[in-house]
């Protein structure tokens, strides 16, 4: 009785494995045939989303390719390593593109992209991924609102350090009335990001590009 | 049952959003607007179309005990698959969709009609079911989508330029000009609310139906899932 018992377990368990490997063997295809286009068109939305804050005319090396591994840093809020993005121009450092994380949203983290010009002057800010509520804290995307471009031509020179705050707490920065928490956050973050840009300028530049980059 | 019939009970008797209330996580979670709704809705088809092509198929190598666990292996098998290629294939599509379809391997109606019709009938009723209890959703989506949308936002076909590029930002139509937006619909308590709107209204048709047809009948009760 319990020999049947077992065999006919035996039997169940085999075709569930036949299922998973059929299964298995056939996800390991096609991620291996779609492997290659994927890379490409990631590669291709990044450039995309590189390309609406950093002006075309202040890069001529390969930006992606060229990237290098950046561990988590306290100032730029990031938890993990990150990757960060050096434009060349004739050879010359012109601009880094820079991962940062507004750890105090109204709903969480904030994850900006931000591309700093060699001179310390913001070329622009994107929000990559937010939680803020719809319709109230959500105009810093750049979807619902022109509000993050605020940041464009600015730097620790154009402002000091009391300036870089919403109007609301006596800065130099817009807000919407009834959400001010959400470009609190953004403020602080961008602000910090250009205090450890200036900090590190030549360490970032020297950054060997990481190698995992095919 | 005959095509029919399935079409019937996929778009109306047994409708996936309004009355079997399966899959209720994404459905509330994507109904804000209606190109949101439209896309989880046009993945849904998809993968259920799909699904219940294999499962139909593979139904006679499919021991009974351990029938479950084969059918959400081949659902997430089919759903990586679809989420893989039409990330290298159809990129722009998969902007938009690309957040729905992993989203689609926990979707209960998926399983549901793999078990409930696909491992009893051949390949193309199952298919047709899978694609009209797929269209059922997607109707229910849109609607909600575009109650949210008007409510919460007072526009419609917002984001549609996501699917359509830039040019398609003209389709965005504004019902309610200098709207400042109705926070409640867009946030999940109005997708509860539209939703059970939707269903009243539901019954309230069909019962309509019944009572001109047999005035003393008494009215359906509705089935009520997780």
């Amino acid at each position: 009785m319990s020999t049947g018992y077992f065999r006919y377990s035996t039997r169940l368990a085999l075709v569930l494995a036949a299922f998973a490997l059929v299964g298995t063997s056939l996800l390991a295809l096609i991620f291996d045939a779609t492997k290659g286009n994927i890379a490409a068109s990631e590669k291709k939305a990044k450039l995309a989303l590189i390309a609406q804050i950093l002006p075309a005319g202040l890069v001529d090396n390969d930006i992606i390719g060229e990237a290098a591994n950046l561990p988590p840093q306290k100032e730029l809020g990031t938890a993990e390593a990150t990757l960060i993005y050096r434009a060349f121009k004739d050879g010359k450092p012109s601009a880094i593109v820079l991962e940062a994380i507004a750890p105090d949203g109204y709903a969480g983290k904030i994850k900006l992209l931000i591309a700093i010009k060699e001179n310390g002057e913001i070329s622009g800010v994107r929000v990559v991924l937010h939680k803020e509520t719809p319709g109230l804290g959500d105009y810093i995307e750049i979807a619902k609102s022109q509000w993050i471009k605020v940041f464009d031509g600015t730097s620790l020179e154009k402002y000091s350090s009391k300036d870089w705050k919403v109007k609301k707490d006596g800065g130099q920065f817009d807000s919407v009335a009834g959400a001010t928490i959400t470009p609190r956050a953004v403020v602080k973050a961008v602000h910090k990001a250009l205090g450890y840009y200036s900090a590190n300028r030549e360490k970032i530049f020297s950054l060997p590009a990481q190698e995992t980059a095919k | 049952m005959s095509y029919k019939e399935i079409i019937w009970s996929g778009l109306w008797k047994n409708n996936a959003g309004i009355v079997a209330l399966l899959g209720l996580c994404p459905l509330l979670a994507v109904s804000t607007t209606v190109v949101n709704g439209l896309g989880l809705g046009i993945a849904t088809i998809l993968v259920m179309t799909c699904s219940n092509a294999i499962v139909s198929l593979a139904r006679q190598w499919i021991p009974r005990e351990i029938r479950i666990p084969v059918y959400i292996l081949i659902i997430a098998v089919l759903v990586t698959i679809i989420d893989l290629s039409m990330n290298a294939y159809v990129q722009p599509l998969y902007l938009v969709l690309g957040i729905f379809v992993p989203l689609i391997v926990v979707n209960c109606n998926v399983l549901g009609r793999a078990e409930a019709f696909a491992s009893k009938n051949p390949v193309f009723p199952s298919m047709v079911d899978g694609f009209m209890v797929g269209l059922g959703l997607t109707l229910i989506l849109a609607v909600l989508g575009a109650m949210r949308e008007i409510l919460g936002k007072g526009t419609l076909l917002s984001g549609i330029d996501l699917a359509f590029g830039e040019s398609a930002k003209a389709w965005v139509i504004t019902v309610i000009p200098d709207y400042h937006g109705f926070l409640l619909a867009v946030l999940p308590p109005g997708a509860f609310i539209g939703l059970g709107l939707l269903i009243a209204g539901k019954n309230w048709l069909d019962q309509r139906q019944a009572s001109k047809a047999e005035p003393v009948r008494a009215p359906e009760t509705v089935p009520a899932a997780a």
